[in-house]
């Protein structure tokens, strides 16, 4: 099984549920940016939870099967048409062997996860087939889809039906306006003042172009003010300088103070910048889904908060695993 | 004469000039044919034609140079 791709889309690339256990060597997660979304449409094909798919940004591409092909298209609402005819999304529909799958412009949310059932056969490179196009590791040749590409897909594992589909209170794609990211306040929290913690919360930013798998960054919030220090030895005069350390995934870093920018899962894992703190892992699949310009507040939680909402995910994606099994 | 709309591909910023410095690349009055180029929208690093599908005479721009626009919002409004 195979298809090709006749228009790649934006930045179309595979990915599965990612690569941990090598960021300490500066190797990232990398991955769906929207795992929860990528889970439900390979369920829904009939595929493991972690089979490869392919993570679809802002403009989808155009596929040509050259075998008959369960699919399903979940996460951001993005139209897909078989042949030019409308399908569902969030609901498992046959592509048969010479039909083209092509996509509606972006109707809310940013990314939407197209699921083959037998998944995409890529090669395994340390433990997953997602795709690390910075280091030009894992997925189709280390890189997003270009015009031309053939891609292997595997034998479906089980067999399920044509129209089979996700309950709606079990599709997670709308967000609150402004969406709400939820934070824990971290080690370099002091190094600004209380009036800039206070504003840091209390200010609409809005995505920013730019934001993209390395790291989300926010503009059109007030500049963060720093506490004035004597610089630590190798910090650098910059008052968003710290002593090179550890980027954990979802830290918010802020150069200069004045942008603040998410790590996401191609992101790198050290450096130079303080960080405010982190992103709550609840909510890191909600920052796939943020178009450019759309507005977000922080909110800040504690630890005990986190886990709870760490749970209650848990708990979602078990009741889409029991729905689907 | 029925008015068609340019709409965009991508959510992002949009441009009229392929750089600051050069003039725009359609402006009131032009025609335009299958496939032309009629501006660019920014996002992820990235900068993205924004083609003509249909071909007509450009009656009027909906957003501005530098305008935030969402995937779908018309940008360009054509005659015939």
């Amino acid at each position: 099984m195979a298809f090709e791709v006749k228009k790649p889309g934006l930045a179309t690339t595979v990915q599965d549920l990612g690569r941990p256990g090598y960021y300490h060597l500066g190797i990232p997660l990398s991955g769906a940016m929207d795992q929860e979304a990528l889970i439900a449409a390979n369920l829904l094909v009939g595929n493991d939870a972690g089979a490869a798919g392919l993570e679809l940004v802002f403009m989808g591409p155009e596929l040509v099967f050259r075998d008959d092909a369960l699919v399903a298209v979940t996460g951001a609402e993005l139209p897909p048409k078989v042949d030019g005819a409308p399908q569902p999304t969030w609901t498992t529909f046959t592509v048969k062997a010479g039909q083209t799958l092509s996509f509606d412009y972006l109707r809310k949310g940013a990314r939407a996860y197209l699921a083959i059932a037998g998944g995409i056969d890529v090669p395994v490179v340390l433990g997953s087939r997602s795709t690390y196009a910075l280091g030009a590791l894992g997925g189709f040749q280390g890189r997003k889809l270009a015009a031309g590409d053939v891609l292997p897909v595997g034998a479906p594992q089980r067999q399920v039906p044509a129209g089979r589909s996700l309950h709606v209170s079990l599709r997670r794609n709308g967000l609150e306006d402004p969406a709400v990211l939820r934070m824990l306040p971290g080690l370099y929290w002091h190094r600004i003042t209380e009036a800039a913690q206070g504003g840091f919360f209390a200010d609409t930013w809005k995505v920013a172009p730019e934001a993209d798998r390395i790291g989300y960054r926010f503009k059109g919030g007030n500049p963060l003010e720093f506490v004035p220090r004597e610089p630590p030895f190798g910090a650098g005069s910059d008052p968003s300088n710290i002593v090179d350390a550890c980027y954990p995934y979802g830290s918010i870093q802020v150069p200069g103070g004045t942008e603040p920018i998410v790590l996401h899962r191609d992101a790198v894992s050290g450096g130079g910048y303080f960080m405010l703190g982190t992103v709550i892992s609840a909510d890191m699949d909600l920052i796939a889904q943020l178009q450019p310009h759309k507005p977000v507040k922080f909110v800040p939680v504690e630890m005990e908060e986190a886990l709870e909402a760490r749970a209650e995910r848990k708990a979602e994606i078990d009741k889409i695993k029991a729905a689907l099994a | 004469m029925a008015s068609k709309q340019i709409v965009s591909p991508l959510p992002g910023t949009f441009y009229r000039k392929p750089a600051p410095d050069q003039p725009p690349f359609k402006e009131v009055g032009d025609t335009v044919a299958v496939g032309d180029v009629v501006g660019i929208v920014e996002v992820m690093k990235s900068f993205n034609q924004v083609v003509a599908e249909e071909a007509g005479t450009v009656t009027a721009f909906l957003v501005d140079d530098e305008d935030a626009v969402m995937p779908g919002q018309p940008l360009v409004e054509l005659d015939g």
